[in-house]
């Protein structure tokens, strides 16, 4: 059943990025007949999932944590130097966090997995008190006039 | 670093604040170009797997098989200030990913619809999907090179939008022109959202 389901995701993404490049003329575009894909083009070599252990949903608390939250570190995250806590995609989510506060967006495209590996992993680190996580606005309450006016002063001083 | 709690509504302005503004449109109408345009990183792409619950067409087999679909993101960022930064997300243009922009607009901001006025029937989806959920939107028309030109309120007709609801010409490429389409829709969302304020006391 997993195997079905990965199969699936294959052969959207190549659909996708078919699409996505008959547009834009790139080269070696992989519709040409013929053309084979190869490196980044042809796909992870490690199943998304397997870096979660199979599991598709993050948290005993089925957290979901929207694109635009933002993580930062909290009090049990590892030193820098420690490479024994943790797996691999665990450490790299945290040092992209000590640099700076990172949305789960920008958590996706730093550590280039899919998002919804980023939750499963945010979930766990977000347990260990390793991350803090926070909740977006609600949209009924956000704009505060004065952001607002804020944000587009920002925008006309860019 | 700010730090920021769950329950940072109490908290008030001091926490961090991201903001998150959609980019949408039809196919190849410029989504990623003005998201780059305004952007101050280099626009990342970010990919999002979601499951569906696919039907059987076959009644008697009444199976139900879920699958994942991966969709590919482009997104931006722009920071006001430490602290308040705006996201771009450019949605993805196929009709057969709706269900991804339920979750993308959840909290958006608002969004901007480009179009272009050699295909505008490429932007109704969009222009329908904000109406109905009535998030605060602007129309960017993108002027390619080429194209007829059309004055705003000519695009605007054809489109049949609410009154008010702003139509920007632009050029998607130009990052002054993409600052403006998205101040024009700034103060727009901050005039609809005192309006609704207004109406629920009222």
């Amino acid at each position: 059943m997993n195997d079905d389901m990965f199969e699936e995701t294959y052969r959207d993404v190549a659909a996708y990025s078919d699409g996505a490049h008959r547009g834009h003329e790139k080269r070696g575009s992989p519709e040409e007949p013929g053309s084979q894909w190869f490196d980044n083009e042809a796909g992870p070599l490690v199943r998304p999932y397997a870096m979660t252990g199979g599991r598709t949903t993050a948290g005993p608390q089925g957290a979901h944590f929207d694109l635009i939250a933002l993580v930062s570190l909290d009090s049990a995250a590892p030193a820098a130097a420690d490479d024994t806590a943790l797996g691999p995609e665990h450490r790299s989510i945290i040092e992209l966090c000590r640099t700076e506060t990172q949305t789960v967006a920008e958590l996706g495209a730093g550590t280039d997995l899919p998002v919804g590996v980023v939750r499963v992993l945010l979930g766990d680190l977000l347990e260990l008190g390793c991350v803090k996580v926070s909740r977006p606005v609600p949209p009924a309450q956000l704009p505060d006039e004065k952001i607002l006016r804020e944000v587009i002063d920002g925008l006309r001083a860019l | 670093m700010g730090s920021e709690h769950s329950d940072d509504t109490a908290t008030g302005t001091s926490a961090a604040l991201a903001l998150k503004i959609l980019v949408a449109g039809g196919f190849g109408v410029g989504k990623t170009t003005l998201v780059g345009a305004v952007s101050e990183i280099r626009p990342l792409r970010t990919e999002e797997q979601l499951s569906e619950l696919g039907q059987s067409v076959d009644d008697t087999a009444a199976v139900e098989r879920k699958t994942t679909t991966t969709v590919a993101m482009d997104f931006g960022r722009i920071t006001i200030r430490s602290g308040l930064s705006l996201y771009l997300f450019g949605t993805p243009g196929q009709d057969r990913f709706w269900f991804l922009w339920d979750e993308l607009s959840q909290g958006a901001l608002g969004a901007v619809v480009l179009a272009d006025t050699r295909r505008l029937e490429d932007c109704f989806p969009a222009v329908d999907y904000f109406e109905h959920r009535r998030i605060p939107f602007v129309v960017a028309v993108n002027c390619f090179a080429g194209a007829r030109a059309y004055g705003a309120h000519e695009v605007a007709r054809a489109l049949d939008i609410d009154r008010g609801t702003p139509v920007v010409l632009c050029d998607a490429r130009d990052k002054d022109s993409g600052k403006e389409v998205l101040i024009r829709l700034v103060e727009y969302a901050g005039r609809m959202h005192t309006a609704r304020l207004l109406d629920s006391v009222g």
